[in-house]
């Protein structure tokens, strides 16, 4: 094949096709248009403002590499005013964490970056490789999910920051709405979409600027740009990557890559069509979530964490379901039911089916649940007692005799 | 190095293989090999990437979960590859010709950090 010219600048070599419209692009005007893009949805979801402290959910990883490599750059370029921080979480296992740690030090170094860890040791007591010595491998990945978390919430209050960025792309997005489509949650797979979650009355606000971005782009952007990144898999989770949902939309970019950006889209478009839940803003809704989603709505800095929580059936939703059987949402199961029967009531209703599910499903929480604080750790929390303490107390419960 | 060798009196190419983004835990952890493989696959036409995958997973591989690296006698979706830094995409993928002294870098979109 003969090489192709650069769309853009019509001189250079092109080596970079777009998932998104084949665009076919040299390394500069790659790099150029990636950057543009994230700035243009940093201006018009109006993410940020001048002065602002934001902290950089760093996990080493590629997503949060570039996420902190970008904001850099546009930092400067068009001078947002940002107070940039990496902050890192550091879960407690070995010969995982220890390295891409390392690489975040460096990160911290290279972009001229302040640097957080914070541990599960220090806020819980526990590292993961005890939980896993407590209650085997099956599992841990929820309280892994449900530490880190309100781990990075802390980390950011410790730092007086209120607003924490991840490194979330469209290939997540797409399979978090694609999970909680074959959920049938609807009311999750709305908030799920939205791109800032977390409102004035919640202590910190979640932002995801590379939510247009597609995996591979910032796999190239990483590598033109030559970032120093880390990739690895949790030890306690080696099959996570194989997740049903990354595998389905992997294959589905293969036959048309423009398939990703197509889902966020229907994901948007859907969630708004879920009475009390809005795209864009969170509204009161955000309240309800802390509830409703207490494992990982679209939980994390990549790894383990994300990818592990959206695998399908196992221990996962068992788990799940056991958290949430104190609270007063019914199990989907239920829900599914009602909708049915009430689209069995007459089938001109079927436009009402939707906002009276939701309408079931929304009432009856909202009543119960005002967002206080934890009444032992202290932390936000819709419940008396947080997901983490409760998770805190089955673990201290059984943790092993060497405690004497 | 030298993982393969080609008979004697057939005509070889050396290129270079990079594997990143954790695909190198497949291929003793190392990230760059310089290989010498065969010009042609059995039926005596020109390598091309698709030989080069199948060759890799024959030769090259250390461990066994070749399923992280081809689905179905292809690439595993997810799996980007550049070949002179330029996307596969844009070179005919699979049906790439190899030629001497070519890069080829397998990198993986699907680790976490």
């Amino acid at each position: 094949m003969a090489p192709s010219l650069c769309a853009i600048c019509k001189t250079e070599r092109a080596l970079i096709k777009r998932p998104k419209n084949h665009a076919k692009l040299c390394k500069t005007c790659f790099i150029t248009i990636f950057e543009d893009e994230v700035h243009h949805t940093i201006t018009s979801s109006k993410l940020f403002y001048p002065g602002e402290k934001v902290a950089i959910g760093a996990s080493g990883g590629k997503d949060s590499t570039v996420l902190a490599s970008v904001l850099k750059t546009l930092n400067e370029r068009h001078n947002y005013g940002l107070d940039l921080v990496l902050l890192s979480i550091d879960e407690g296992i070995k010969g995982y964490r220890d390295d891409s740690l390392e690489t975040v030090k460096r990160n911290a170094v290279q972009y001229e970056m302040p640097l957080k860890v914070v541990g599960y040791d220090e806020l819980y007591g526990w590292t993961m490789d005890q939980v896993v010595e407590t209650i085997g491998k099956k599992g841990n990945c929820t309280y892994c999910g449900v530490f880190r978390r309100q781990a990075l919430d802390r980390g950011a209050k410790m730092l007086d920051i209120k607003h924490v960025v991840t490194g979330h792309n469209a290939d997540d997005v797409a399979e978090t709405i694609l999970m909680n489509l074959l959920r049938g949650d609807l009311s999750r797979l709305s908030r799920s979409t939205s791109i800032v979650t977390g409102d004035s009355k919640s202590d910190v606000k979640r932002s995801k600027p590379l939510k247009y971005a597609y995996e591979k782009e910032i796999v190239l952007y990483a590598h033109h740009k030559k970032l120093d990144y880390f990739s690895t898999e949790c030890i306690y989770s080696p099959e996570a990557f194989r997740g049903s949902a990354r595998s389905l939309i992997k294959q589905l970019e293969r036959v048309r890559p423009s398939a990703i950006l197509d889902i966020v889209r229907s994901g948007e478009d859907m969630a708004r069509l879920v009475p009390g839940e809005s795209s864009s803003t969170c509204g009161g809704t955000c309240k309800e979530k802390k509830t409703t989603a207490p494992v990982a709505v679209e939980d994390d800095i990549g790894g383990c964490g994300s990818t592990n929580s959206r695998a399908p059936g196992g221990e996962m939703a068992a788990m799940e379901k056991q958290l949430r059987e104190n609270e007063a949402s019914e199990g989907l199961e239920v829900d599914i039911t009602k909708t049915v029967s009430q689209r069995k009531d007459g089938a001109t209703d079927n436009q009402k089916a939707l906002p009276l599910r939701n309408a079931n499903k929304n009432s009856k929480p909202i009543t119960r649940q005002v967002l206080g604080n934890c009444k032992r750790c202290g932390y936000m929390s819709s419940q008396d007692i947080c997901q983490a303490c409760m998770l805190l107390e089955g673990l201290n419960k059984n943790r092993p005799q060497i405690q004497i | 190095m030298g993982d393969s060798v080609p008979a004697p009196d057939k005509p070889t190419i050396p290129i270079t293989v990079d594997f990143s983004g954790g695909l190198e835990m497949l291929f003793s952890n190392q990230k760059r090999h310089s290989l010498t493989i065969p010009a042609t696959d059995s039926n005596e036409k020109p390598a091309t990437i698709a030989f080069l995958i199948d060759h890799l997973c024959k030769n090259l591989m250390t461990d066994p979960r070749s399923e992280m690296f081809v689905l179905d006698k292809h690439i595993r979706p997810g799996i980007l590859v550049l070949i002179n830094d330029a996307d596969w995409e844009l070179e005919g993928e699979e049906a790439y010709e190899l030629q001497p002294k070519d890069n080829i870098l397998f990198v993986s979109t699907l680790h976490g950090g």
